[in-house]
């Protein structure tokens, strides 16, 4: 059969802006990192090549896993925190009336603060003398100081962060919610279901592409945290939140070690890759029909 | 036992609804008494009130006014899961994660029953539907009209259901596998002896389904009877239109002091026996199509058009500033102009304000 597709180049020109766009935009200073990491350089603009030496440096030192376990750590943690909490707030918040909006807006909130604003406010909230937080902690007996002590650190760190977050994953499952069909509620009634039955068989299932949304999107957020982090304790006290972007920073800008900063850079990249398809391909297990 | 009466019952969506007000009222009150065993349509445009009154009988909605008994037992106040009743609604309702045979097993292990009895009870309901092959199958899988069987499944496979409730439940089926649905439905009432209640606007539907057709428009019943008599004799000229293809000619007519019909100053006899009892009310002629026919006298009348339809033809005639339908059997002359109709008197009614004169 004769070819009656039209051929024309022309059509390329159409195409160019998005290709510049990404180009800049990604696929350029990606490959600036990579060259970055390959190299040596002593100033001057003179660079040597050092092949991986940078990946073998990096994944070999104790100060990279550790910075890389408090990542893990943390993630895991905002992860468990946030996803069920968020749940629960939305199967709570109303359906209809003036309570939706009013909901709505006080969950959003926290999404609209910038994240240094966020950092700071925590910062003041936790201070053990002056801060509400940090004040009435030590009140209540706690022994509270997260400017001296790891754990300190580590809760203030957690809390801020299901306090801004927490309402990204309500937001999307309650819109996840509100597309659930009355009759599956009016058949789970007449069938004799158990609220947990409901929420097991009904709420689950049909929330599921929205909390794949949510688990990556927090997940990604999470692992790159570093404003608030920054802000609120520097990656104090000593090292105990170096968290992996902060390190990075350090590496890179602090001591300016362009190399392994660059090498560091793309493992942080591959490991966010190969963990957010990691949960993808789990979560969308058995979905072909 | 399930026979389902229905007393006075009333709905509004409103939290204050004015008793004075038609407007805040899905349901204006309406009694009905069912049989046991029976099968029975609502029927009625979109709005009319009839699934309102679906979700009242099962329990989904508490009624403002009114109670529902079934058999002897009030149960207005009590929750759909304690009515011995199953619905099926417009949108096929399956658990997706679950297998067609966990689905079906849904509402008996809710209710504690033995798996021993879970086992059997499933295999027989999904004997009687034609899904054992799939009883292992993920639920999410089937097509339409195969998770509407599973829909209707939950409510047969409970053996305290006596009523089943359909609300439009072909809606969302393929054309072709309609009627084998529909028949399947028919030979499940036949078999199992339950009291079924089906809504729909789909006339087709509801004649054929039920031995009594409720029909409702603005939250109100406008006539209860069987098939024949909502086609012979409609109550209301709503009736007369949204049954039968096409439906009743309604026209506007006079009443005489002596009590006879003029229909553009041609007087028609009617069945009813006291017309002039209508006489200042706004009156109406209602005759079906299939009841008119050409005669060598009667009204005069211009053929305007002639649509053949196989069987039969409908000739749209002139009288004045009247368009009547006429239904013209296969083999019957049709005048190709001028001619005369006449109406068959025994079914041809008068309408005051709407209503039948008796």
């Amino acid at each position: 059969m004769a070819s009656t597709k039209v051929h024309n180049q022309k059509a390329w020109w159409l195409v160019l802006p998005v290709v510049l766009l990404v180009a800049f935009n990604a696929v350029i200073p990606l490959m600036a990192v990579v060259n970055y990491s390959v190299q040596e350089t002593f100033g001057n603009n003179e660079f040597f090549f050092e092949g991986v030496r940078w990946f073998k440096d990096v994944m070999q030192s104790a100060r990279f896993r550790e910075s890389l376990l408090r990542q893990l750590l943390f993630t895991a943690i905002v992860l468990a925190i946030q996803l069920p909490l968020g749940v629960a707030i939305a199967l709570a918040m109303p359906r209809k009336g003036i309570g939706v909006s009013i909901c709505l807006v006080l969950m959003a909130m926290p999404l609209l603060i910038p994240y240094n604003v966020v950092g700071a406010m925590w910062n003041i909230f936790a201070l053990p003398d002056i801060g509400l937080m940090g004040w009435g902690l030590n009140r209540l007996g706690l022994d509270f100081n997260y400017t001296r002590q790891p754990v300190s650190a580590w809760v203030t760190l957690v809390a801020m962060d299901v306090w801004h977050w927490t309402s990204l994953v309500v937001l999307l499952t309650y819109a996840g919610l509100s597309a659930i069909p009355d009759a599956f509620y009016q058949a789970a009634r007449i069938d004799g279901a158990s609220k947990w039955a409901i929420f097991r068989f009904i709420q689950l299932p049909k929330l599921k592409h929205v909390l794949l949304i949510a688990v990556l999107l927090r997940f990604m957020d999470s692992f790159m945290i570093y404003t608030e982090a920054v802000v609120l304790t520097g990656g104090g006290p000593g090292n105990a939140t170096t968290v992996l972007s902060i390190d990075l920073v350090k590496i890179a800008l602090g001591q300016f070690d362009l190399g392994p900063g660059a090498a560091m850079s793309l493992i942080y990249f591959l490991i966010i890759l190969l963990l957010s398809w990691l949960f993808y391909t789990v979560m969308t297990r058995g979905d072909e029909n | 036992m399930a026979a389902i009466h229905l007393k006075q019952l009333r709905h509004s969506y409103r939290a204050q609804p004015r008793d004075d007000v038609a407007a805040d009222w899905a349901l204006r009150g309406l009694d009905l008494q069912w049989r046991d065993g029976g099968a029975y349509a609502l029927l009625g445009p979109s709005g009319c009130g009839k699934t309102t009154l679906l979700n009242l009988i099962s329990g989904l909605l508490q009624p403002t006014h009114g109670r529902v008994l079934f058999g002897e037992r009030d149960v207005t106040a009590l929750e759909p899961g304690e009515r011995n009743i199953a619905q099926v609604f417009q949108f096929p309702v399956v658990y997706d994660t679950m297998s067609v045979f966990d689905n079906l097993a849904f509402p008996l292990r809710n209710r504690g029953v033995a798996a021993a009895d879970v086992e059997r009870r499933v295999h027989e309901i999904a004997a009687m539907l034609d899904l054992e092959d799939r009883l292992t199958h993920r639920a999410s899988g089937l097509t339409a009209d195969g998770k509407q069987k599973i829909s209707l499944g939950r409510g047969l496979v409970r053996s305290d259901v006596a009523a089943i409730l359909f609300d439009e439940p072909l809606t969302v089926i393929d054309p072709h596998l309609k009627w084998r649905l529909r028949s399947k439905l028919k030979e499940l009432h036949q078999r199992v002896g339950l009291t079924m209640v089906y809504v729909t606007h789909d006339q087709t539907e509801a004649l054929t389904f039920a031995e009594q057709v409720v029909v409702m428009i603005d939250g109100q019943v406008v006539q209860a009877g069987t098939p024949v008599e909502l086609f012979e004799r409609p109550r209301h000229t709503f009736v007369g239109h949204f049954i039968g293809s096409p439906g009743m000619n309604v026209l506007p007519c006079a009443v005489d002091a002596a009590g006879v019909a003029r229909l553009d100053g041609h007087a028609v006899p009617v069945a009813s026996r006291s017309p002039a009892a209508a006489r200042d009310k706004k009156t109406e002629l209602g005759v079906r199509p299939e009841f008119v026919r050409f005669a060598d006298g009667g009204l005069p009348v211009r053929v305007e058009r002639v649509s053949d339809v196989g069987r039969f033809r409908i000739v749209d005639a002139r009288l004045g500033e009247h368009l009547v339908k006429a239904l013209i059997a296969e083999g019957q002359k049709v005048p190709s102009d001028g001619g005369h109709l006449a109406f068959d008197a025994a079914r041809t009614q008068l309408y005051a304000d709407g209503w039948i004169v008796d």
